[in-house]
């Protein structure tokens, strides 16, 4: 007797959790209610990342052409895998005549970061901060070393360190 | 009845049997990362199961000692990735413990909270795998249903979806999100709705029964004597949620129950997460409504050092007593950083689990104590 009990029980188990995936199935087939996957590669228009979401370090330029990095070195100094390499020079300041460092080149290897933030927690004067863009698949791991700053770009002179 | 015994006992002259080896993994779909597993087989039982490490061995350790404390804490998220945010805790409350820092109960709070929301994505994970594991693929697309909710979250929040990276020392890197309560809410609503699932698709299915039940016992004093730890030692009776034992952060404030349960075998180890998950959203829901207003991070040196001396701190990952030492001589960097893992320890006790039971039941066994490879192999 406990032999057909059991061949019911475990029958009825098994119908439980058909119920709820064949629930789904039909609801979602007709509705699309509870559907939650998304067609990536297609909703790539309309795909809005969260503001604060990782994906790479950039630079913030004004319209002028102006961005806020002194060249410090400091967050060359913060990062923990040598993601970051500051070219600089040093120039004659033709207003004050004083000589102060001119970032050339804000090297950025993206193959390298572990997106820590440290870097951007780091700056004291806001000039990196975070993007949204994730579309970082490439052919050729070169694409991934990227100058941050735009060419011709040059130093806010109105900029400010914040206390940080 | 004495011809067969005689038949037997000629077939046991002509044909000798011998135990063998097998290798399974360093690229097995079971092993849940690359972990290469020696087995002792006879027939299709085993004999002994010697797990051989080193695959994705990256020097974390080492690393750490050449780091500053502030870089630290983004190497603890690659330990183990699914509860990266209480590495992270480890270490910032390591450092704050050290130099005498108190953070505010707002900050302790919105550690708490999304502590026990990465405990559930982990054990949601888990649960998904587990049942493929013992052949139900369906449960991995409804546990990364809900699981997708709480990465929003983290993602909305924190900025990322897994290593979140949202404890820095002295508070958290930004403030919550204006979203983040209602959001949280929603889930809970979600998921209690949820959960009854989960043991309707797997916890009450015969076969999923058959295959667990009595399958891998292990007795609280085995459990101690290998240094098992976290749900899967809770599973045989063993006290030891260090949420309990030594409160850190928010876990004093709240009101919430230590799962166990005495069967120790396969089904007891699987039950008391799915309970856990229950008492995540307990706690949850006594701090959401309670976080205060006040700074999310207080001040802090820009250069970090700690003092002279030896430092450690507990915390309870989702797979048990995750531990944090470090060794100072008052420098920029620690002299000796080391982890405790909870998986490594948890690893030790799959020998003797597995003993003389078949290799399907291997993989049961190491689905249980749900090790991350990662977190291994340090
Ligand atoms: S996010 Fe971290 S790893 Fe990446 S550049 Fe900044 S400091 Fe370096
Ligand atoms: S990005 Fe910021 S920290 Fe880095 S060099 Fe420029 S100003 Fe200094």
């Amino acid at each position: 007797m406990s032999y057909f009990k059991d061949i019911f029980n475990a029958v009825k188990t098994l119908l439980t959790g058909m119920k709820i995936t064949g629930r789904y199935f039909f609801v979602n087939l007709f509705t699309r209610r509870d559907v939650i996957t998304v067609q990536y590669p297609d909703n790539i228009d309309t795909l809005k990342m969260h503001d604060r979401f990782r994906g790479e370090v950039i630079m913030g330029h004004d319209e002028n052409n102006m961005h806020q990095c002194d060249a410090c070195t400091i967050c060359e100094n913060a990062c923990p895998n040598g993601t970051i390499e500051i070219i600089w020079d040093k120039e004659k300041n033709p207003e004050t005549g004083k000589t102060q460092k001119v970032l050339l080149n804000h090297i950025y290897h993206l193959e390298m970061c572990t997106m820590c933030g440290e870097c951007i927690e780091a700056c004291p004067s806001d000039a990196i901060e975070w993007g949204q863009n994730f579309h970082h698949v490439t052919r050729d791991r070169s694409n991934l070393t990227k100058s941050l700053n735009r060419p011709e770009s040059i130093l806010n002179p109105n900029f400010v360190k914040s206390k940080k | 009845m004495e011809n067969q015994m005689e038949n037997q006992e000629f077939l046991a002259d002509k044909i000798r049997t011998q135990e063998y080896q097998l290798n399974m993994g360093p690229q097995h779909p079971a092993t849940h990362g690359v972990m290469r597993m020696i087995l002792q087989l006879d027939g299709e039982e085993i004999k002994n199961v010697e797990p051989v490490l080193g695959y994705i061995h990256r020097s974390i350790e080492k690393m750490c000692e050449k780091s500053s404390y502030k870089q630290i804490i983004h190497l603890t998220d690659r330990l183990d990735y699914l509860s990266s945010h209480m590495n992270n805790e480890a270490v910032t409350l390591l450092v704050e413990n050290a130099l005498g820092i108190e953070v505010n109960d707002r900050i302790k709070i919105i550690r708490t909270i999304i502590a026990e929301l990465t405990r559930m994505a982990s054990h949601q994970l888990w649960w998904g795998v587990m049942g493929m594991d013992t052949g139900a693929l369906t449960t991995f697309m409804y546990a990364f249903r809900d699981r997708e909710l709480i990465n929003e979250i983290m993602e909305e929040t924190c900025g990322a979806r897994l290593t979140m990276n949202y404890n820095i020392i002295g508070g958290l890197r930004y403030d919550i999100h204006d979203n983040f309560v209602k959001r949280v809410k929603e889930f809970i609503v979600h998921f209690k709705e949820k959960l009854p699932e989960y043991d309707n698709l797997l916890s009450n299915n015969v076969i999923f029964r058959k295959r667990t039940e009595g399958v891998g016992i292990m007795t609280k004093e085995q459990v101690i004597a290998y240094g098992m730890n976290g749900p899967t030692a809770r599973a045989s009776g063993f006290e030891c949620d260090i949420r309990k034992k030594l409160p850190y952060s928010a876990y004093g404030m709240v009101d919430f129950e230590e799962v166990l349960r005495t069967e120790g075998d396969a089904f007891a180890r699987y039950k008391v997460r799915i309970d856990e998950m229950w008492q995540s959203m307990n706690i949850i829901e006594q701090l959401i409504d309670k976080i205060p207003e006040d700074d999310f991070r207080m001040k802090t040196k820009p250069i970090i050092k700690l003092p002279k001396g030896d430092f450690l701190q507990r915390v309870e990952t989702a797979r048990g007593d995750f531990g944090v030492y470090a060794m100072s001589d008052g420098g920029k960097n620690p002299t000796r950083f080391k982890f405790r893992s909870p998986s490594f320890a948890n690893l030790h006790g799959l020998n003797k689990m597995s003993e003389n039971t078949k290799i399907g039941d291997l993989v049961v066994n190491f689905s249980t104590i749900d090790v991350v490879v990662p977190d291994i192999d340090r």
